[in-house]
Formats: structure tokens, sequence, C-alpha cells
């Protein structure tokens, strides 16, 4: 008899844990619509961005709430490809920036974005080793060696789907040892010293300067992302969404990401 | 009716992933390569890290039920803390204790050369984690249900602990061990946030089918069902399977 309440509470436990697991990043948006006020646009408006967006994006996010007071800007970062399947669901959200082309266009496709994406910067990719760079690696070729622990973005995500065409310029054959749902989780795995190297953003290497070294290839050349934005056309903050699209490609937002690494488009 | 309602609640996903699975298409999926792959290594994974709780945890929990020593309710405590800790975080806290440069892993990478990480023995180690309190807190419950009587008249009949613990308690407890270990079982199977972080992800090697389900989902909703059905289908064949005579008490 107690073994089977036992077992009823085992199983509660179960569902509540499976709850509390899987990867998705959820939005804190509340469906009321922004004002244009004197001052500028106001209302919560909710960004979805590339995991590889974070530390610019925040930075970004302040500027506008300066510019804008009223307005809130709340960010869900993540995989480009899962932010993609979140909003084709439905998720409620203003503006998504991915990291490639071809994860805006599971957006667009599904008709859910409003307009025409813009690409407001692009990112290349780096070798992200431990500081200090003790397996000595100093490209592509060298990251095949036997006993190197290697772990690249999934191919579904923007990174990783450079990281094979990156791969594929230099004619290197390498097995990974895991493929990671976002860049930031790739370089996790560097940061803790699991992995030895990882092929992240040139922007996430710099980020994380203080943990790990970014070692320059020149394939990386033929696999540049190209990063698209676009207001969502179910925003429950048009004005808002559409305003932040347009500061993101502003001057000011600009430099912003030119000094976290992003190149211009 | 609140009974009918719960029913529904947990009936209903179900419902939709069978009526939204791609019926047509659907023995060329079942013969992509990833899928099958993912499928046994999650089935392989979920049944070595069952036995592994099975050969740890029937111990523990006899020792939880039928000793006393200071500091048990601690350990009780202690047993049941992977139940309630969110799995990403038992596979950070997996990390930094088996992980490359962890407590115990750093010691074993300079010692043997093998890191547990990305390997399929993580797998079973982060499932075990995570599965391992369902089946002590089962079988503990079985224990304490237990007549000592028997075993104490096994011990004036001459048999020793040993002998007296495999024949006469385990086959008593035999019903809870196995409910215990039906539940372990599943919960390993299902295991996502503990195994992406500490075992990482590759096909083969690591991705089992939870995994390979939320990465399907980014690309290919249809595959992805395709995925959970075959999940739900292996699930439910095993829990058909155990006789209901055999898990209940």
């Amino acid at each position: 008899m107690r073994a089977r309440l036992l077992a009823a509470v085992a199983l509660t436990a179960v569902l509540a844990s499976t709850a509390a697991c899987g990867g998705g990043d959820d939005t804190a948006a509340t469906p009321s619509g922004g004002a244009r006020s004197a001052a500028g646009v106001s209302g919560p408006i909710t960004v979805l961005a590339a995991a590889s967006l974070t530390e610019s994006f925040n930075q970004i996010g302040k500027d506008f709430e300066a510019a804008n007071p009223g307005a809130k800007v709340t960010f869900s970062y993540g995989g480009s490809s899962s932010l993609a399947q979140q909003i084709t669901s439905g998720a409620p959200a203003d503006v998504f920036a991915a990291a490639s082309p071809a994860t805006m266009k599971t957006v667009t496709d599904a008709g859910d974005g409003s307009g025409t994406p813009a690409t407001f910067v692009r990112n290349q990719l780096v070798i992200a080793v431990a500081k200090g760079n003790p397996k000595g690696i100093t490209s592509l070729a060298t990251l095949a060696k036997p006993g190197l622990k290697v772990a690249l973005c999934a191919q579904q995500v923007p990174c990783g789907a450079a990281a094979v065409k990156a791969l594929a310029a230099a004619k290197v054959s390498l097995t990974p040892v895991t493929l990671e749902q976002d860049v930031k989780a790739a370089l996790a795995k560097v940061k803790l010293g699991e992995v030895d190297a990882a092929l992240v953003y040139r922007t996430d290497a710099k980020a994380a300067s203080s943990d790990v070294d970014g070692v320059e290839f020149p394939e990386s050349a033929s696999a540049i992302n190209d990063y698209p934005i676009v207001a969502l056309k179910d925003a429950p903050n048009p004005t808002g969404a559409a305003a932040f699209v347009s500061y993101v490609q502003s001057a000011a937002a600009l430099r912003v990401l030119t000094d976290a690494g992003f190149q211009t488009p | 009716m609140p009974a009918v309602v719960g029913l529904a609640f947990l009936v209903l996903p179900l419902v939709g992933l069978l009526v939204r699975a791609p019926w047509s298409t659907l023995p060329e999926r079942l013969t992509e390569p990833g899928i099958l792959a993912a499928l046994r290594l999650s089935l392989l994974t979920a049944t070595l890290a069952t036995a592994a709780c099975l050969v740890l945890g029937v111990p523990l929990a006899w020792l939880l039920a039928r000793t006393t020593f200071p500091g048990r309710r601690l350990v009780r405590a202690l047993v049941t803390v992977p139940l309630v800790l969110p799995p990403v975080v038992g596979g950070v806290a997996l990390l930094l204790v088996f992980g490359r440069r962890g407590l115990l892993g750093g010691w074993l990478d300079a010692t043997f050369g093998f890191t547990l990480p990305f390997t399929t023995a993580g797998v079973v180690v982060a499932e075990a984690f995570v599965a391992m309190p369902f089946l002590v807190i089962s079988v503990e419950g079985a224990l304490r249900g237990a007549d000592t009587r028997y075993e104490e008249a096994a011990a004036t009949l001459g048999a020793s602990r040993w002998t007296a613990f495999r024949r006469v308690t385990l086959p008593m407890v035999a019903p809870g061990v196995a409910a215990g270990a039906v539940l372990c079982w599943a919960r390993a199977l299902g295991e996502f946030g503990a195994t992406i972080t500490f075992a990482g992800n590759f096909p083969g090697r690591t991705q089992t089918m939870p995994l390979a389900v939320y990465l399907a989902l980014e690309q290919d909703v249809d595959a992805a069902i395709v995925l959970s059905l075959l999940l739900l289908v292996a699930s439910v064949a095993v829990l058909v399977g155990l006789r209901d005579r055999w898990i209940s008490p």
C-alpha cells in the first residue's frame, strides 16, 4: 500500500521534473500594445535573438530604453533554429534577429515576418581554445589531430552550418565529440575544459576573452554568416518592434556591434 | 468529474501526437539512418542505467529501511535530491565532478586517460543519477512493509544474512523492486537535460531519443513527431509487457 503511495508521489515528481527539463526559452511579453509618446515608443518589446547576440543586444537594449523611456526590452536568446521554431509555433514576440538567412527564412516562409528582413551585421568563425592555447592549435587542420576533443554546433544552428562550410573549404574531415544546440553551449564546453576547442563566432570568443582565446583561420572568410532582423507579423507591440528594428540598424547600435567583433553588412 | 479531467489532461497530448503524425510517409521516415540508432541507444542506456540503479540502489534502500544509524534521515533526504533537482542542474553538477577537470574526473583522466563526458557511459551515468531515487524510494517502501519475522525465522534456521536476503527478503519485495525498476527505466529513457549537458549530443554515441526529438523539432516537425511516436510505442510496449500482477504488491 505504502509502495503505491510512494510510487504515486514519485510519478508526480517525474511529471514535475519533466516540466523543468528541456531547453526552451520562455518570453515575458505581456500583450499590451505600445504607443508612440512624445519621447519615443513605450511598452514592452520582446526580442528573440540568436545566442551570439547576447552581450551586444543587452547593451543595445539598455541604450534603446535610455532613448525611449517607457519602453522595456526583454530578450530571449537561443539557437536561431530553436527560436524560429518557437515563432512559427506561435510564441508571442515582437522582433526576431537570426544568425543566418536560412533560419530567418523558416519564419518568413511561414508568413510570420512583417516586411522584408534586413541584414544588420555579419559574423565570422574562430577556433575557441583554452586560455594560453595549451594544445597549440593554429588552424583547422590541427583540429583534426587525433586525441583532440572538439565541440561543434549542430548543423541546423547557423554556427554549425558555417562550421561545416568552413571545414569543407579547408578540406578537413573532423569528427566532433558533441554537436551543441547553440553557440554559447559550445563555448561553455571550452570554458569548462571539457573540450579542447570549439568553432564559435569571433564575437563569442571576444566576449569570453578572460576564459578563452580565439584562433583565427583563413577559411572562415568562406563561411560568413549574415544576420537578418525582422519585426514579426503578430507582434503585441508593432510600433515598438519597428522602432527597435530601425534602432538596431542605426549608427549607434552598429558601433556597439562592431566593438563586439561583428562586421558591417 | 475531476478524475475525468485528469485523465483527459494526460491522454490528450498523446492523442494529438497520433493525430498529427505523418502516417503516409511513416515507412520511409522510420528507415532514416539516425532514427533507429537513437532508439537503440536510448533503449540500451536506459536498461544499463536501470541495472546500475538496481545494483547500487537496492543495497542503499536496504540500508535505509533495515538499519539505524546517525544521520539516516539526512541520507534519505540526500537520496531524493536528484528527484527535485532540475535535470540540467544535475548535468552541470555531474560535469563538475566527473568532467575532465572535475573533482574525480581529473583523477580518472590522469590515471586511465578516460573521461565520462561525450561517451555512452556518460549517458548511462547521467540517466542513473536522475532515475536512482525512484528505485530507492520504491524498494525502501517495499522493505518497510515486509515482515521481518520471516528473516528472523531464516536466521534461527541457520541462514546467513546474505542467504536470508537472497532467498527470503528479495522474493518478498520483488514486486516493489520491479515497480521501482520500471519507474527508473522510464525516467532514464526520457532524460534530456542531464544527458545533453553532461554527455553532449552526438548521433550514435550520445544522441538519445529525447535529444534527437528536440533537434529534429527545429528542422522538421514531422521527423520529430515520428521519433516521439517511436518512443511512445516503445514505452507503452514495456509498460504493458510488465503485467500488472508483477508490479503491484
